[in-house]
């Protein structure tokens, strides 16, 4: 347990010391992990709406494989997404790989499914209250899932904070395709790694600490946000 | 998915690509040992400053180093396994081959030592190290120190994988976490002087056997082959490779210590 | 408004089948313009299913459902229903009543004028404003109608509107409808309470078991039933499966 303490300290000095690299590291996984799940969003919430409002041969198996989805491994996505992106690769030409638009794109790919699964749960759940007013007013399917895109939007931002946990959590994915090169594509996540590999463990303690803070943060502050969006729409 | 992901791919390009390119910069496929050694941290700066070229070392295994030169995902190797460099050249993934410096492996082992391995002769320890079943780490994932190993093993009269045990204990790992293991398990292991300089988990760990010539670790450098990959930053990559076979760079490379201790001795020719 | 009428309705032989049971069972009848129809039944006697088909929520398992202007475009913005439990938007009472309109297709810059009508006729302009979904229940259930109301339906369809509201709201309800009626819209509603049949309708349609089994002026019916089932009914005999 001296490691804790240990740790618990290094991680204030850090933070209230405003070490560089340490700012550096934590503004591009921030950076990584919101635009991830900015994208993730644009993408997942859609797919969502249109399986909560549609009804089609096979859509329970469509629903069984975007729930399977969400426990993709973030290792062989990585893997995946690296070989699409080598030179050797379909996508090489783009030269995405081990930048940090690379890390965004292996991350949306694991967290689209969660958020459109989680949001679909939601949505569906909200469309047996409203379908038949909807149906009864003329509403079409598209609209429809447009209504309840906006009218659940508060039980849509837990989908979100979901896919940012998994974001902001996983390692594998952004190592093999970002190469954690200091300064460009190390993360809070890939430096925890790189340091606990290091033998430097109170370090790596430390800045999952810090890690751990930034994330609940992030939730408390959409919790905040959600609370009072809430009291003046109802 | 395919399709979305490549506008993903596109749209995220447009919006970060144009924010990297303000410097130029190569990639160098390095490997892990090198990178947690912090040679990179003291050594590429003076480079930087002076050609304002970035280099971007990606850190992985001597094997995921050489394939992301085959793969052009690289513009420079520098491992640590004159074999497989030589092959790699050979095969012409690689120009442009030059030494840059050495450092050495040492043995380490718990200070209670139940296998009684001491000295310089690396041989007559790893047999004694057989023959008393002492639980011994290896990296296993085709890096240089794990090549370097098996060459150990092979000059001992003991060809890996014939002589394997339960005492023999593969990871699959980089240094580091092989280390890691290692200390947790009372184990011996074969490590690169430098990642055991800054390691910092030692346990119960020294260093038990050093010195002998067998344990010596070249280090080469190559740019990987514009022949075969168009898209190689060629001038900034041989600049790079100029300036780490320089007198400038390679007394950069002696100047650093660890502990008070010099790392890597630059013998570039 | 240049628009066809739609009724009368008329229903073929009409069934609905659900979970191996049948609800609804060959029900042969035609709904005209003018009288306002109550239809009335035991709870399980399919009144809402029944209504549910006519509105076109559901789809018959056998026969039709078939109106004068079949397949226009316009069929269901020509009819409105009021649920028995209001489904509202997370908006302003205001905006739900925009929604209903943009649904319709009335232009944008009509529908905030059209929708504050709206709202006066039931008497919640006050409430504009206020989100729908922090109103009473008597208060969403008549800015439901107001949704209705805004739509200028042909047919308006009601599914035991005040059966979760308490008497002073059941009134607030009831005015409405019967403006309803008197404006000339079809009314159609479906109901247990006898004596809200007696304030509101014209005819009564006795619906037992997914069978039509009785249709009379609504003061002959309650005065002097035809079936054993009805005379049950009214008596307060009838069990409630």
């Amino acid at each position: 347990m001296d490691s804790l303490a240990d740790a618990l300290h290094t991680a204030l000095t850090l933070v209230v010391s405003g070490d560089a690299t340490l700012l550096g590291i934590v503004a591009l996984s921030l950076e990584v992990s919101l635009s991830a799940v900015a994208c993730a969003t644009l993408i997942g919430l859609p797919i969502g709406a249109a399986l909560a409002v549609t009804r089609f041969a096979g859509r329970q198996s469509v629903i069984v494989l975007l729930n399977a989805l969400m426990g993709l491994p973030p290792v062989v996505v990585g893997l995946v997404i690296y070989l699409l992106l080598s030179r050797a690769g379909p996508l090489g030409q783009f030269g995405l790989l081990f930048t940090p638009g690379a890390m965004v794109l292996a991350q949306t790919v694991l967290i689209a499914p969660i958020i459109a699964a989680l949001g679909r749960q939601a949505l569906e759940d909200a469309w047996h209250e409203y379908e038949e007013q909807l149906r009864s007013l003329d509403v079409g399917n598209f609209d429809a899932a447009l209504t309840l895109l906006w009218d659940m939007r508060f039980s849509l931002l837990t989908a979100v904070l979901a896919g940012l946990g998994r974001a902001s959590a996983e390692v594998g994915a952004v190592m093999i395709v970002g190469g954690n090169i200091d300064g460009v594509t190390r993360v809070m996540t890939t430096t925890i790694a790189l340091e606990t590999s290091k033998g430097d463990l109170p370090l790596a303690l430390a800045l999952g600490m810090v890690l751990i803070a930034i994330v609940l943060l992030l939730n408390a502050a959409a919790h905040l946000l959600k609370d009072a969006a809430q009291r003046r729409y109802g | 998915m395919d399709l979305i992901q490549v506008a993903a791919a596109v749209a995220v390009a447009l919006v970060v690509a144009p924010a990297q390119a303000a410097r130029p910069f190569i990639t160098v496929a390095s490997t892990t040992s090198t990178e947690q050694s912090g040679l990179f941290t003291h050594l590429l700066p003076g480079f930087t400053k002076k050609t304002g070229i970035e280099v971007r070392v990606v850190a992985v295994g001597t094997g995921q180093a050489l394939d992301m030169g085959r793969r052009g995902d690289a513009d420079v190797v520098l491992v640590h396994d004159p074999v497989a460099e030589k092959k790699f050249v050979s095969a012409g993934w690689g120009v442009d081959y030059h030494p840059v410096m050495y450092n050495d492996f040492v043995l380490i082992g718990p200070r209670s030592n139940p296998a009684h391995a001491r000295g310089r002769d690396i041989s007559a320890a790893l047999k004694t190290i057989h023959a008393t079943q002492a639980t011994f780490v290896s990296r296993a994932d085709r890096s240089g120190t794990h090549a370097a190993e098996l060459r150990l093993w092979k000059m001992a009269g003991l060809a890996m994988p014939s002589v394997k045990g339960a005492w023999y204990r593969e990871t699959g790992s980089g240094m580091g976490p092989a280390l890691n293991t290692a200390s947790a398990m009372n184990a011996y292991i074969l490590a690169d002087r430098g990642t055991w300089l800054s390691f910092g988990n030692r346990g119960d760990l020294a260093i038990l056997v050093q010195g002998d010539p067998r344990l010596f670790n070249q280090y080469g450098v190559m740019l990987v082959n514009p022949a075969k990959h168009a898209h190689v930053k060629q001038a900034p990559g041989r600049r790079f490779i100029g300036w780490l076979i320089s007198p400038e760079g390679q007394q950069t490379i002696a100047g650093y210590k660890v502990r008070g201790e010099q790392l890597f001795f630059p013998n570039a020719r | 408004m240049s628009v066809a009428a739609i009724l009368p309705l008329a229903l073929k032989d009409l069934s609905f089948a659900a979970g191996g049971r049948t609800i609804i069972d060959r029900v042969s009848l035609e709904i005209a313009a003018g009288p306002s129809t109550i239809i009335l039944g035991a709870n399980g006697a399919g009144k809402s299913v029944l209504m549910r088909l006519m509105h076109g929520l559901l789809a018959p398992s056998s026969g039709a459902v078939l109106w004068r202007e079949q397949g226009a475009k316009t069929l269901r913005r020509r009819q409105a229903m009021v649920f028995q439990r209001p489904v509202m938007l997370r908006r302003s009472a205001l905006a739900n009543v925009v929604y209903a309109l943009r649904a319709a297709g009335t232009a944008r810059d009509e529908c905030e004028a059209q929708a504050i009508e709206a709202l006066d006729s039931v008497g919640l302009r006050h409430r504009a404003a206020s989100p729908a979904r922090v109103l009473s229940g008597g208060e969403q259930q008549r800015l439901a109608l107001a949704r209705a109301w805004a739509l200028h339906p042909e047919v308006l369809f009601l599914d035991e509107p005040t059966a979760s509201l308490d008497p002073s709201a059941t009134r607030e309800i009831e005015t409405v409808i019967k403006a309803f009626d008197a404006a000339g819209t079809k009314v159609v509603m479906a109901t247990h309470n006898l004596a809200q049949a007696r304030r509101l309708g014209d005819e009564v349609i006795y619906l037992h078991a997914g069978r039509v089994i009785e249709r009379a002026p609504v003061d002959e019916f309650l005065a002097r039933p035809a079936t054993v089932e009805a005379a049950a009914f009214i008596r307060g005999e009838l069990p409630w499966t």
